[in-house]
């Protein structure tokens, strides 16, 4: 179908942005447009206007420090994919946006987008709770950063007022030896997917796990952290029975189905990710601690 | 309505457009364009897929407002003027990359990006980057044969 009619406008500052937001009802950011113009075209949303924020150069770009990653929330999803630096320090952005998609919806997609819109099967929203993103926002009251769990407030919600625009995600880089797996499985490459599974692990030269993050997206309503599991893994040995305790405790994750797949099979599918993201990232964390000391 | 001047395959084009018009209906209905395909509208048949700025884009998820300025490129600006056909078109016909020929816009488009970017893909490269454009015929062994055709022509292969 086509879209319904709207007021189409395009600032070119971020402050004209937010004063349009601020003064006009019912209007939608329009940052890469891969889900809101899918669902204009459903007519599935009917904003009175759409801002369009893509002149904003200024909230595009990815910057690396030591200890801060800054990605500009108008940054494109296959630019993130395919920063090298990004990859050499944390090679589960470019694992995880290799996910996201097609190639022809990341070259548009951003990564504020994709955290505004939040899909419980976001691979951006999954990996930013991972990683226990700061994402910063701009309205008429000056910038804020709202915390990742904060910020995910329930079903497609985002923790932002109607007049705020999203203008950056900052990130904590974890050490050298690190180890990380994005695992997902979809019925077709690139479709949402039935669940995902994230991992961040640390070891030390014994092998026991000294830093742990689990993160879940597609099984409840919005990506999940897998505390349970964390704290199940944390000081163990990083064996195939400290992965099983860490698969086997789901009780505290919210499961729902829906026709794509009902919650035991999302649930199943999740524990299948899960175990194999574990071991892949336990078995990388292993290998960079073991070249670090050889 | 909003004005918008753009270059669509080396030509400066202008028009007049609604908010809500997208990339492709404008390239179809006012520019005439018609090899740009709609399937299903919504961003995942990747039919309608056109380059923009150099970029594979679904046309159906772009309005053709946020085109103003940009460089367009569609399936029409493959051929040379005299009709002689895009290396990729060619290899399309000697491999029957075709069947229906509904698709075959969006693969063209999406596969001369995935050239430029590297010019002998594997064949599991060459079927991740057509990953988002379906044929329904289920032509794709063909139309990764033409890809590795163009791409062993290129090393200098025979």
């Amino acid at each position: 179908m086509k879209p319904p009619p709207f007021e189409y406008f395009r600032p070119e500052t971020l402050g004209d942005a937010i004063a349009i937001l601020d003064r006009t009802d019912n209007a939608k950011v329009l940052a890469g447009g891969q889900s809101l113009m899918a669902m204009l075209n459903l007519r599935y949303v009917f904003p009175d206007a759409l801002v369009d924020i893509n002149n904003l150069f200024d909230i595009a770009g990815v910057e690396l420090d030591r200890d801060r990653i800054r990605i500009g929330a108008m940054t494109r999803q296959r630019h993130i994919e395919l920063d090298d630096a990004l990859y050499r320090s944390m090679p589960i952005f470019r694992e995880a946006l290799k996910l996201v998609g097609h190639r022809q919806t990341r070259n548009r997609g951003t990564i504020g987008g994709s955290l505004c819109h939040l899909d419980p099967a976001s691979e951006l929203a999954t990996l930013a709770l991972l990683l226990d993103a700061r994402i910063e926002a701009q309205g008429p009251a000056g910038a804020r950063q709202i915390p990742v769990d904060e910020f995910i407030t329930g079903f497609m919600m985002p923790g932002i007022a109607h007049n705020e625009i999203v203008t950056a995600v900052e990130f904590t880089p974890w050490s050298p030896t690190h180890g990380h797996a994005f695992m997902e499985f979809s019925r077709r490459h690139g479709d949402f997917a039935i669940a995902s599974a994230a991992v961040l692990v640390e070891r030390d030269d014994h092998g026991v796990v000294t830093d742990a993050a689990i993160s879940i997206g597609g099984l409840g309503s919005t990506p999940q952290r897998h505390a349970a599991g964390e704290a199940l893994l944390l000081g163990s040995d990083g064996s195939r029975d400290a992965i099983e305790a860490a698969v086997e405790d789901f009780g505290a994750l919210e499961m729902i189905g829906d026709f794509h797949g009902g919650a035991e099979y999302r649930q199943s599918v999740a524990r299948v990710m899960l175990r194999k993201a574990l071991d892949t990232a336990l078995s990388r964390a292993a290998q960079k601690r073991g070249r670090l000391n050889a | 309505m909003h004005e918008v001047a753009l270059l669509v395959n080396g030509e400066a084009r202008r028009g007049s457009v609604e908010g809500r018009t997208t990339l492709a209906d404008f390239l179809r209905h006012e520019l005439g364009l018609t090899g740009t395909h709609l399937g299903c509208e919504h961003g995942v048949c990747g039919a309608c897929t056109v380059l923009v700025d150099g970029a594979s884009v679904r046309a159906c998820l772009m309005l053709a407002v946020q085109a103003d300025g940009a460089i367009v490129e569609t399936v029409e600006g493959l051929a040379r003027p005299n009709g002689d056909l895009h290396p990729l078109q060619d290899a399309f016909r000697e491999t029957h990359g075709l069947q229906c020929g509904f698709c075959t816009p969006g693969m063209l488009m999406t596969i001369v990006e995935l050239l430029r970017e590297n010019g002998a893909p594997t064949e599991a490269e060459i079927r991740d980057a057509i990953s988002g454009n379906i044929c329904r015929c289920t032509g794709y062994q063909s139309i990764v044969d033409a890809v590795l055709k163009v791409a062993a022509e290129d090393r200098g292969a025979p």
